[in-house]
C-alpha cells in the first residue's frame, strides 16, 4: 500500500512538473524513478519511452504506467495512470471554471483571438517536428495527402483512418516479406 | 446520465485509437464537437492553447477541459480516466511480451502506416483551425449566402502579420526559437488585446 501510495506520487509529481509533455517529461522522470528512488535504470527509462510511443494512448502515461507495472503489476499501473491525471484535473478544472465566468469579456475574446494565431503556428510547428520521423518514403506521403484529403471533404471519423492506415502498413510488410520467411 | 456515459466512452475511443501523444487527440475532439454539437471548433482551439500553458499532459489538459464543458467537474474526470484507460490497459498486456512486441515486423509495419496517418489527421485538424483564425467567418458566410465582395477582405490580416512573426520567433530567430510555448501563447494574448483581435 505505501508503495503504491509512493508510485501515485512520484506521478503527480511528474505530471505537475511537465509542461507540453513528450520530451519535456524525460528529465523529471529520470529524477523521480532513476535517482531519488532508484526503481527503474536509464536505459529502462529510454525503453519504456519508446515503447510508450507505440501504444495507443498518452505517452507521458504510458510510460508512467510501465514504470508503475513494474513495481506493482496491475494496481502499480492504475496508480501511476491515476497520478498522472490528478495535478490536471485540479489546475484545468479551476482555470476552465474561471475562463467560463469570464467568456464573454471582450478583452478575454480578443486575447483568445492573438492566442489562437499562436496555436496555428505551434500545431504547425510539432507538425514539422512529427513529419521528419513519420513521412519517410514516397508511399507515407501518398497516403499522408490522402488522409488531410479524406478528413477534410469526407465526414468520417478519424478512427476510421488510423485502422485504415494500420492496416495497410501491416500489408505492406506482408508484402515485402519474402515467402518463406527470412530478412525482409 | 446518458451524456456522463457517453463523454467516457468517447474518451476511451479516444484513447484508443490516437496514436502519437497529446496532439494526436485534436482530430479527434474535433470530430466530437462536430458530431455532438458539445463544443465548438474555437473553443477546441482555445482549449489546446490553455493546455499547452499549463502543467501536464497536453492530451489530458484537453481531455480534462473537454470533459469539464460537458459535464463540469464530473466530466473531467471521466473524459481524463477514459482516456488513459486504454493505454494502461494495454501497458498490462504487452509488458508480458515487451521485447517480442517491440521487435515484430508487423508492429513495425502498423507503426509505418500510423505515423504518417497520425500526422496527417494533426494536419487537417490544424486547417480547420487556421480557418477559423485567419478567415472572417461572418463575412464567409455571406459570400456563401451570395453577397459578393473581395476575396482580400476575408482575410484577417492582423492575425496573418502576427503569424508570420510568431513563424520567426519560434522557428528561426536564435534568442527567442528555444522559449516555451507559454511565453508565445502570453504574447500573443497581450497583442490580441492591444490591437482588438
Amino acid at each position: 500500500m505505501k508503495e503504491l501510495l509512493q508510485i501515485y506520487l512520484a506521478s503527480v509529481r511528474v505530471g505537475a512538473l511537465t509542461f507540453g509533455g513528450g520530451y519535456a517529461m524525460l528529465p523529471i522522470l529520470q529524477k523521480e524513478v532513476v535517482e531519488s528512488k532508484s526503481w527503474n535504470t536509464e536505459e529502462e527509462i529510454l525503453d519504456y519511452y519508446a515503447l510508450a510511443q507505440c501504444l495507443p494512448g498518452l505517452i507521458m502515461v504510458n510510460t508512467l504506467g510501465l514504470v508503475g507495472q513494474k513495481r506493482r503489476g496491475k494496481a502499480g499501473a492504475l496508480a501511476a495512470g491515476l497520478g498522472a491525471i490528478t495535478p490536471s484535473l485540479i489546475i484545468i478544472t479551476l482555470i476552465a471554471a474561471v475562463l467560463t465566468a469570464f467568456a464573454d469579456v471582450p478583452a478575454v475574446q480578443h486575447a483568445f483571438a492573438g492566442i489562437r494565431v499562436c496555436v496555428c503556428v505551434l500545431i504547425f510547428n510539432s507538425i514539422l517536428k512529427l513529419w521528419k520521423s513519420s513521412v519517410i518514403d514516397r508511399i507515407c506521403l501518398i497516403l499522408f495527402f490522402v488522409i488531410v484529403l479524406g478528413s477534410l471533404f469526407f465526414d468520417v471519423t478519424p478512427i476510421a483512418f488510423v485502422v485504415a492506415a494500420a492496416v495497410f502498413g501491416v500489408l505492406m510488410t506482408a508484402a515485402r516479406t519474402p515467402k518463406g520467411g527470412g530478412a525482409a | 446520465m446518458m451524456v456522463y456515459l457517453k463523454l467516457f466512452w468517447e474518451f476511451l475511443k479516444i484513447g484508443m485509437f490516437s496514436v502519437g501523444g497529446g496532439m494526436a487527440t485534436l482530430p479527434f475532439l474535433y470530430d466530437l464537437g462536430e458530431k455532438t454539437g458539445w463544443f465548438s471548433s474555437a473553443q477546441v482551439a482555445d482549449m489546446l492553447a490553455v493546455s499547452e500553458s499549463t502543467p501536464g499532459p497536453i492530451g489530458i489538459n484537453m481531455a480534462t477541459y473537454v470533459g469539464y464543458t460537458v459535464g463540469g467537474p464530473l466530466g473531467s474526470v471521466l473524459a481524463s480516466v477514459g482516456i488513459i484507460l486504454p493505454g494502461i490497459a494495454l501497458v498490462l498486456i504487452i509488458t508480458a511480451m515487451l521485447e517480442k512486441f517491440r521487435n515484430n515486423r508487423y508492429v513495425e509495419g502498423a507503426f509505418y502506416g500510423l505515423r504518417p496517418a497520425s500526422v496527417a489527421l494533426i494536419t487537417a485538424a490544424g486547417l480547420l483551425v487556421a480557418k477559423i483564425t485567419f478567415l472572417d467567418e461572418a463575412l464567409l458566410e455571406a459570400y456563401s449566402g451570395g453577397v459578393s465582395g473581395g476575396l482580400l477582405d476575408l482575410i484577417s490580416w492582423k492575425a496573418v502579420i502576427l503569424a508570420a512573426a510568431l513563424l520567426v520567433l519560434t522557428r528561426w530567430w536564435g534568442p527567442t526559437k528555444k522559449l516555451h510555448p507559454v511565453f508565445f501563447i502570453a504574447l500573443s494574448a497581450v497583442i490580441g488585446i492591444a490591437f482588438s483581435f
